[in-house]
């Protein structure tokens, strides 16, 4: 009896195990394979280590920087944790990180004099570092090529237009057969850095329709929530008539289709790298100095941009920086901001910053003491 | 001295004192030290309880001074904007409803499967069914969130389309549809997850059923499920009760799962088909990352909110077992 019952012990945990070995199997595979697929960069390498965290946003691309860093400097050890943007500024203030990872740029006033107070004499600068293009993406069965202008978008979300035959969504989408069925639109349900972004996108370019701001948390009544990109994906494949906003590269990973958008061009422009690059271009730098903080312009006269972008941050001390820190900070954001460092991006869901905002960008590492 | 002891014969045994039961002289002082230490044990638990309710309290009032809202009945949750406006009436009421509708789906397959294993199966299968449930305890919560969301999804939307459209003059299945994240699929998923807690406690109480009193509800002619009603139920009654509570303690603070299940929409709404639900816990782990002092500081305030309605909830068990116990005697 006793023999026996540790046998079943014994295979269930030779089970797990096997399913535990297949489990890391396949992500140290895919893992590999994004870190070979590149050619060896040119990496003025330092020493040390560094402690960072913040945005989950740029938690992949952070990922595969580290990890060709770690690999073409083997004396150095960079440790990236997703907390959340605003727990990064936090540890960033409380000087238990080295730099953090932000959605958006530190406040003025008491946020950005608190983190400026860290930087012994110095002042906290946001360094643009990741653009995350925002899908809009949907599960409606024979409507490949949806098309919305803000004000549509703006409506689905709000709750006021309920299903997908609605004459607001047929006049943007004069060609295409609109079911009757009815529409669940769904929202993050955690705080994050997309929501704010997205809200802020409806807010700039929707305002008669958009009435709740933008916030991290979402602020329209109704709809359905999910936890985390990942759950705001698995609920829109899973529900027919569903739509949600994600970062792009859920879309690319769970085969989603993202709608066009319209954008202040006067055209529907699709999602692509390119695209949402375009918009970043057309943003306005409103830091001072070394400050590269950016105010995006939703309504952009770009042509071919695609508006609903995020731009994520390094905060980092533009002076103050501990010695033994500082060629270890420089190097790494260096890298990650130079061109082999930004091609890296488009294959996991990012677009790379645009070549007039990286020499900004990378003079403004250049400068930090 | 030593050797003595080591040689000591059944004839000696007597002369220690009837097998070593009263403790000599300086025994007293073992026993002492002993009885202090669990004195110590008993009141820790106090005092973490204690601590926790001031600690709860103490980083709760900022928030609550801050509220431009009545705690108490506003539904939404904007803790992070200033001024702060947040309420705990809809995550409390969705706590509440998720944990109760949980409860009331697991208890009764629970008593049966325990009642299965303890009177109806043969003893070796019964302990490698008990082995199986007691795997399902160790499954981590949010591998059932994972699957909930990913798998059961779907038929519980088709079985909430059916219940719809066959019960849906009853306001709870109300809902029209479309069918996603609700407080139905919640409660199943968290229903599972009670099930080995329920079933291992009942279990328990059921193998100790006096086996004097199940023959003679046998002896006097009793088919087994009138000697099951007749002296195994009325004697297990307060058993199932303490585990009933138990599982309800669990439920109530349930996080991960019902994070990723519910619909997290913040209403006061007994439609249990429809996208929503939402829960104190799960409220807390979603919107802890990215909360100002503030929102951290609301998020306890709302903790504090399910530590009160635990608390409430364990003292309506002892009351219940409490008020049995003259009836069944030992068995509370």
């Amino acid at each position: 009896m006793r023999l026996k019952r540790h046998g079943i012990v014994a295979a269930v945990a030779v089970a797990t195990l096997g399913l535990a070995a297949c489990g890391s199997d396949n992500t140290s595979n895919t893992a590999s394979d994004g870190g070979s697929s590149s050619a060896k960069p040119t990496i003025s390498c330092a020493t040390g280590s560094l402690t960072a965290q913040g945005s989950t946003a740029q938690q992949n691309a952070m990922d595969e920087w580290r990890k060709a860093y770690q690999q073409a400097c083997p004396g150095a050890s960079i440790n990236y944790q997703g907390t959340g943007s605003g727990a990064g500024v936090q540890a960033f203030t409380a000087n238990t990180a080295d730099f953090a990872g932000s959605d958006s740029a530190l406040k003025p006033g008491d946020e950005q004099a608190k983190a400026d107070a860290r930087c012994a004499g110095g002042t906290a600068l946001n360094l643009p570092a990741v653009i995350g293009p925002i899908a809009v993406a949907y599960n409606l069965g024979g409507v490949k090529n949806l098309q919305l202008k803000p004000a549509t978008l703006a409506k689905i979300f709000a709750g006021t237009v309920t299903t997908w035959d609605d004459a607001t969504i047929k006049a943007d989408n004069p060609s295409a057969t609109l079911p009757s069925s009815a529409i669940t639109a769904v929202h993050r349900s955690d705080s994050s850095g997309t929501t704010d972004n997205f809200t802020r996108y409806l807010a700039a370019t929707a305002d008669a329709d958009w009435t709740f701001g933008n916030d991290k948390v979402w602020k329209a009544p109704g709809g359905q929530g999910g936890a985390k990109s990942d759950g705001v994906a698995a609920a829109v494949k899973q529900t027919a008539g569903a739509i949600g906003y994600i970062e792009y590269s859920f879309v690319q990973t769970s085969g989603l289709v993202a709608a066009k958008i319209y954008n202040g061009a006067g055209e529907y422009t699709a999602l692509t790298d390119t695209s949402a690059g375009k918009a970043v271009a057309g943003a306005q730098v409103v830091g001072t100095g070394s400050d590269l903080t950016l105010k995006i312009d939703y309504a952009t006269k770009e042509p071919g941009a695609y508006p609903i972008v995020l731009v994520t941050y390094e905060i980092v001390c533009g002076k103050g920086n501990p010695a033994d820190k500082l060629p270890l900070i420089t190097s790494f954001l260096t890298y990650i901001t130079s061109t082999d460092g930004q091609a890296k991006l488009s294959q996991i869901g990012y677009a790379p910053l645009p070549a007039t905002l990286q020499t900004k960008v990378s003079t403004a590492i250049g400068n930090l003491a | 001295m030593s050797q003595r002891s080591l040689t000591t014969t059944p004839a000696d045994a007597p002369t220690t004192g009837g097998g070593g039961g009263l403790p000599r002289g300086r025994r007293f002082g073992v026993e002492r030290v002993f009885r202090g230490l669990a004195t110590v044990a008993g009141s820790t638990i106090l005092v973490i309880i204690v601590a926790i309710a001031i600690f709860l309290i103490v980083k709760a009032l900022p928030a609550l001074r801050a509220n431009s809202e009545n705690f108490f009945t506003f539904p939404s949750w904007f803790a992070d904007s200033s001024p702060p406006r947040f309420g705990i009436a809809a995550i409390a009421f969705g706590t509440v409803i998720t944990s109760a509708l949980a409860m009331l789906l697991a208890v009764p397959v629970a008593v049966g499967i325990a009642l299965c294993l303890t009177h109806y199966t043969h003893r070796r299968i019964a302990t490698t069914l008990g082995f199986f449930i007691d795997l399902l305890a160790a499954v981590p919560s949010v591998v059932f969130g994972l699957w909930g969301r990913d798998y059961l999804a779907g038929p519980v939307a088709d079985l909430s389309a059916w219940l719809h459209a066959n019960l849906g003059w009853i306001p709870l299945f109300g809902g029209a549809g479309p069918y996603g994240r609700s407080i139905l699929l919640g409660s199943i998923v968290l229903a599972i997850m009670v099930l080995p807690i329920v079933t291992a406690l009942t279990r328990e109480v059921f193998l100790q059923t006096p086996e004097e009193n199940e023959e003679a509800a046998l002896a006097l002619g009793a088919t087994r499920w009138e000697m099951i009603r007749t002296a195994v139920l009325p004697y297990g009654r307060p058993g199932i009760i303490a585990s009933v509570m138990l599982g309800l303690g669990r439920a109530l603070g349930e996080t991960i799962a019902l994070a990723l299940t519910l619909g997290a929409v913040y209403n006061v709404s007994f439609d249990l088909l429809g996208t929503g639900g939402n829960t104190i816990a799960a409220n807390i782990a979603l919107r802890f990352g990215e909360a100002n002092p503030i929102g951290r500081s609301a998020l306890i305030a709302s903790g504090l909110v399910l530590f009160a309605i635990t608390l409430v909830v364990n003292m309506t068990a002892r009351l219940i077992i409490y008020r049995r116990r003259e009836f069944v005697g030992s068995a509370a």
